[in-house]
Formats: C-alpha cells, structure tokens, sequence
C-alpha cells in the first residue's frame, strides 16, 4: 500500500517535471532560433554599422541595414509613454489605495483592469481615427500618426499595468506605519510622501519597469499610430518606426533566408535585449529594496 | 497621591461613549490623568482599554464608522471640539504601540521624521534632538554607531525603544503605551519598564497592558476596564492589595480573564 503510494507520487513528481520542463524548453528554443535566424546578418554587415547605420533601406539596391533610426524610434516612443503613464498610473494607485472612499475604489478598480484587457488593435484604432485627425487639426502637425501619438496610445496600455501593481504595493503597507505617523502629528499628506510612498517603492518601481518594457515590446499600436517613417524623429510629433512595427510590418514580404529576413531577426534580438535589461532591473530592485508588509510581487 | 486634585490633571474624559457602528465599545467613563503620573489601564481583552486610549488622541479617527459622545479635555481644551486641529493634538499627545513598528528608513530618520513633519529645518537643531531622544530612551549606546542604518535591522526591544525615542522627539507632554512590551522578551520588557520610571519625571504617562503585575511595577494610578465599563480605579497600591469592587478582586487574583 505504501510502497504504491509512493511510486504515485513519483511519477506526479516526474509528471509535473516534464511539463516545466517543456514550457521552459520551448521558451529556449524560441530564443535560440532568434538568434540563429538573426546573427547571419552580421555577415554582410558589421555589429556597429547595423547598430548605428542611420538608413534602413532593406529593399534597395544595395541595401542599407541600419537600423539606429528604429532603435531611437523605439527609444524616444517608451521614453514620452512613460513620462506621460508613470505619474497617471502611480497617482491613480494612490488615490485607489489611500484616499478614495470604498465606494469609489470599487468602481474604479475593475475600471482600470477593464483598460488592460483592451486589446491593442482596439487602442490602434483609437489612436488612427479619433487622436490622429484630432492632433491634426488641433496642432497643426504634418501627420497625426506620430511619435506622440504612438506615446499616448502606449500609455495607455501600460497605465493599467503600473497602477494594480502600485496599487497592491500601497494597499500592502502595514498600517502600523500609517498609524505610526499620524502619532506622530504628521499629517495624511505627509504621511502618504514620506513613510507609505516610501515603504512601497519597491512595489512601484517594479510596476513602472514591467509597464514600460511592456511598452518596449508593443507591436500593434506603434505599427498602427506610430507613422513608419525610418528616420530619426526631430520632434516629438515625427512620424516613427519603432523595432517592433518594422518587424511586423515587413516580415511578410523579406525573402525567407535572405539579408533584409535575417537583418529583421537581428532586429528583434535587439528588442530582446531591451525588454530583458528591463526585467532583469524589475527583478533587481524587488529583491534589493525588500517590499515592506506583505504585498504578493 | 498628595498632590492638589485640580492643578496636577492634564487630561480627563467625562462621560465618554464609544461606538464602532451600533456596538457601544465604551460606556461613560470618566477618568482624570495627573502630571507625572503613570496610569495603568488593565482589563481583560476586548474590555475597551485599548479603544479608549486611541480616543486620547484621536486614532479612532481613522476608523470611519467610529463615534464618540462625552468628552475628553487635554487641560482645558476639549479634543473633540471640531475647531481643534487633531495633528497639533497628535504632538501633544504623542504613542507608543503594541507592535513596534519603525519606519523603513535609518534609525536617525525614524526619529528626525517627526520633528521634520513638525517644520523643523534646523539641522543642528534636529541632531540634537534626536541624540537626546535616542538618549532618553535608553538605546544610545546600542545604536550610536548605526544611526544611519535600516531601522528594522534592530531587534525587537531595540525597535521599540526606537519607537518610544520617536515618540518623546516632538517633546508631547502626554505619552501613550498600547502595551508596548507585549511583543518584547523579559529583558527588553525591564529596559522598557526601567525607561517608563525616567520619562514619569517630564510627562504624563497612560499605559495599557495586559499585565498585571507590570502595571503593578509602574503605575502610580490603576484602572480597570471590563465590557466597556470602567469599573474601578484608584491608587496602585491599594488597587492591587485592597480592591473596594469583588469584580476587581477577582481579575487581579488571576480567577477571570
């Protein structure tokens, strides 16, 4: 009886091993195909030309693989997001988590989880027919379809992601501290800055890098907003392609094996870097800077 | 005690009610606390002990479906006056709680917060007070060379020492204990007891605690709380050897509660 106990338990074991295993594995190969199909590229042109080339003209005669435009493009679309969606997503969760009434927390929480689950074609098409003429004519730019609008249509994606997660890391500091403070003579105000704001920065700076390396890697909203000119944007209201509207765009129609295939996959190694370099500092400061209480991160 | 009853009280509550929603919590009790005094408030748990020292200087506040009837003066300003500023009366009435619960900033930070918070700038001046605070707590000599390092790396006793220095920073002249060596082992209960002497000479003590015999160790004055009632007070001393109420005798003597 025992012993058929135990043989069922090591083969649940072995069971639930293969399935990690597996998904795992699969997640390995992806990225080791990423890095087969991408690294040919380097053949035709060197690690430095490809980073910092200024052209990207896959489909001239000769062709130029630089890709620096779609970098910056990438860049400068994350950076005017996530100025415009960490102080909304973060205030918003402190207002959720500290200040607003049971009520209203209640109506507004699903409210904001209702943002996240917007697919991303949704919010492009937001962006193409309502913000797009709506910049047009209110700003006078060239194009609606831009840097800007690209921003704006990003942050909205990543708001919801940094506010439940701030809101969380707020909601979880123990309200020992709170009462402690306001011992103290401090008021709400003060409070709320410098012992809960504080308590949860761990919990905050996580949502802000895990939102915006979500931003990072958003495909459908830039290749829809963001105008796809490869060039470096002179201002923020430049039409752009950002590395992952590049990918998406021109996949389809680069030659299978050929440079401009291998030149996109390059591409995406590159992307991978970035959103890997913004998990692995997610995963650096939740460690370093211990979330005090006990918020689930 | 000998002195005058009118001129050593600093605070009283008159006929003070409290309600957590329908549920009467606390039912007209009176009770004056004079200068340089520790007053132990003892009963069994849920007997409202806690709840009406958080009336003393409003942390009930924060429960929204709290009310208070009655009165509590603070000399001769009634707290619950709606005109009167609760964070001044915070700073007067400074607290210690049952869990030490240190902020998670620097052992110096924990105890410049409160002057901060209370528009002190000078940084000479705020230096100063906190060495004396953490001087006065008695936890100088253990931290003196860790002031700037995470306050929650202390131990427990130590944390709560932290606490009380934090506490005395912003000078109150009232201090409440919410039993604050219930979470402490024997030896950091004495140094917490021994402090509760000192800090007796400059302020008006109110403390709550679950044991009897530390309220016996500190107290000049004991109440005593149960079902929301205060049943009984009076001098320590004669509180614990001659109680006036059976109700009393029998929880002293370890037969409820």
């Amino acid at each position: 009886m025992a012993g058929k106990r135990q043989s069922t338990e090591k083969v649940m074991r072995t069971f639930f091993f293969c399935v990690a295993t597996a998904s795992i594995a699969v997640l390995f190969m992806i990225m080791v195909f990423l890095f087969m199909e991408g690294l040919p590229v380097f053949n035709m042109v060197s690690v430095k030309e490809f980073l910092f080339g200024v052209y990207w003209y896959p489909t001239s005669d000769p062709p130029d693989f630089g890709i620096y435009p779609l970098i910056v493009a990438s860049l400068a679309v994350t950076a005017v997001s996530a100025v415009i969606a960490i102080p909304l997503g973060v205030m918003t969760a402190i207002y959720l988590a500290e200040l607003a009434s049971k009520r209203v927390a209640e109506i507004f929480k699903p409210i904001v989880e209702l943002l996240a689950a917007l697919p991303s074609v949704v919010i492009g098409f937001f962006g193409m027919v309502i913000v797009a003429p709506f910049l047009q004519q209110v700003l006078g730019v060239a194009t609606g379809l831009n840097l800007f609008n690209a921003a704006l249509m990003l942050a909205f994606m990543s708001i919801p992601t940094i506010c439940s997660i701030s809101e969380d890391a707020i909601y979880s500091v123990p309200n020992a501290l709170r009462e402690g403070s306001l011992a103290l003579g401090a008021t709400q105000w003060e409070t709320l800055w410098r012992v809960v704001v504080p308590a949860s920065i761990s919990g905050i700076a996580t949502s802000v890098i895990l939102g915006i390396s979500r931003a990072v890697g958003e495909t459908m909203v830039v290749l829809m907003v963001a105008g796809g000119a490869a060039m470096v944007p002179s201002s923020i209201f430049d039409p752009v392609r950002p590395m992952p509207a590049s990918i998406a765009a021109e996949m389809a129609e680069a030659p299978f094996r050929g440079d401009h295939y291998y030149a996109l996959f390059a591409t995406g190694i590159v992307l991978f870097l970035f959103t890997l370099f913004f998990n692995i500092i997610a995963d650096i400061i939740a460690t370093r800077y211990r979330q005090v209480g006990e918020a689930s991160l | 005690m000998s002195d005058s009853k009118s001129n050593g009280v600093k605070m009283t509550s008159k006929h003070l009610d409290f309600y957590y929603g329908n549920f009467q919590a606390l039912h007209d009790v009176s009770l004056e606390f004079k200068k340089q005094q520790v007053t132990a408030l003892i009963g069994p748990s849920g007997c409202g002990k806690s709840t009406y020292l958080r009336c003393l200087n409003r942390m009930n506040d924060l429960i929204p479906i709290a009310r208070v009837e009655g009165k509590i003066m603070l000399e001769d300003e009634d707290i619950y006056d709606p005109s009167l500023d609760v964070v001044m009366l915070r700073r007067r009435v400074g607290m210690v709680f049952q869990k030490p619960n240190p902020f998670p900033k620097s052992v110096y930070e924990n105890v410049a917060y409160g002057l901060r918070v209370n528009g002190i700038r000078d940084k000479g001046l705020i230096e100063q007070r906190v060495t004396e605070s953490i001087q006065r707590a008695a936890l100088w000599d253990e931290v003196k060379d860790r002031l700037q390092e995470s306050a929650l790396g202390l131990s427990g006793g130590q944390q709560q020492r932290l606490c009380i220095a934090r506490a005395l920073a912003v000078e109150p002249e009232v201090v409440l204990m919410d039993e604050p060596a219930s979470a402490l082992d024997p030896i950091a209960t004495q140094k917490i007891e021994d402090l509760i002497h000192e800090l007796k000479k400059e302020y008006t003590i109110i403390i709550v605690t679950h044991s009897m015999q530390q309220a016996a160790r500190v107290s000049d004055i004991t109440a005593f709380f149960y079902i929301g009632k205060l049943i009984e007070v009076g001098d320590t001393d004669t509180l614990f050897t001659r109680p006036r109420l059976k109700q009393t005798e029998d929880y002293i003597t370890g037969r409820f509660g």
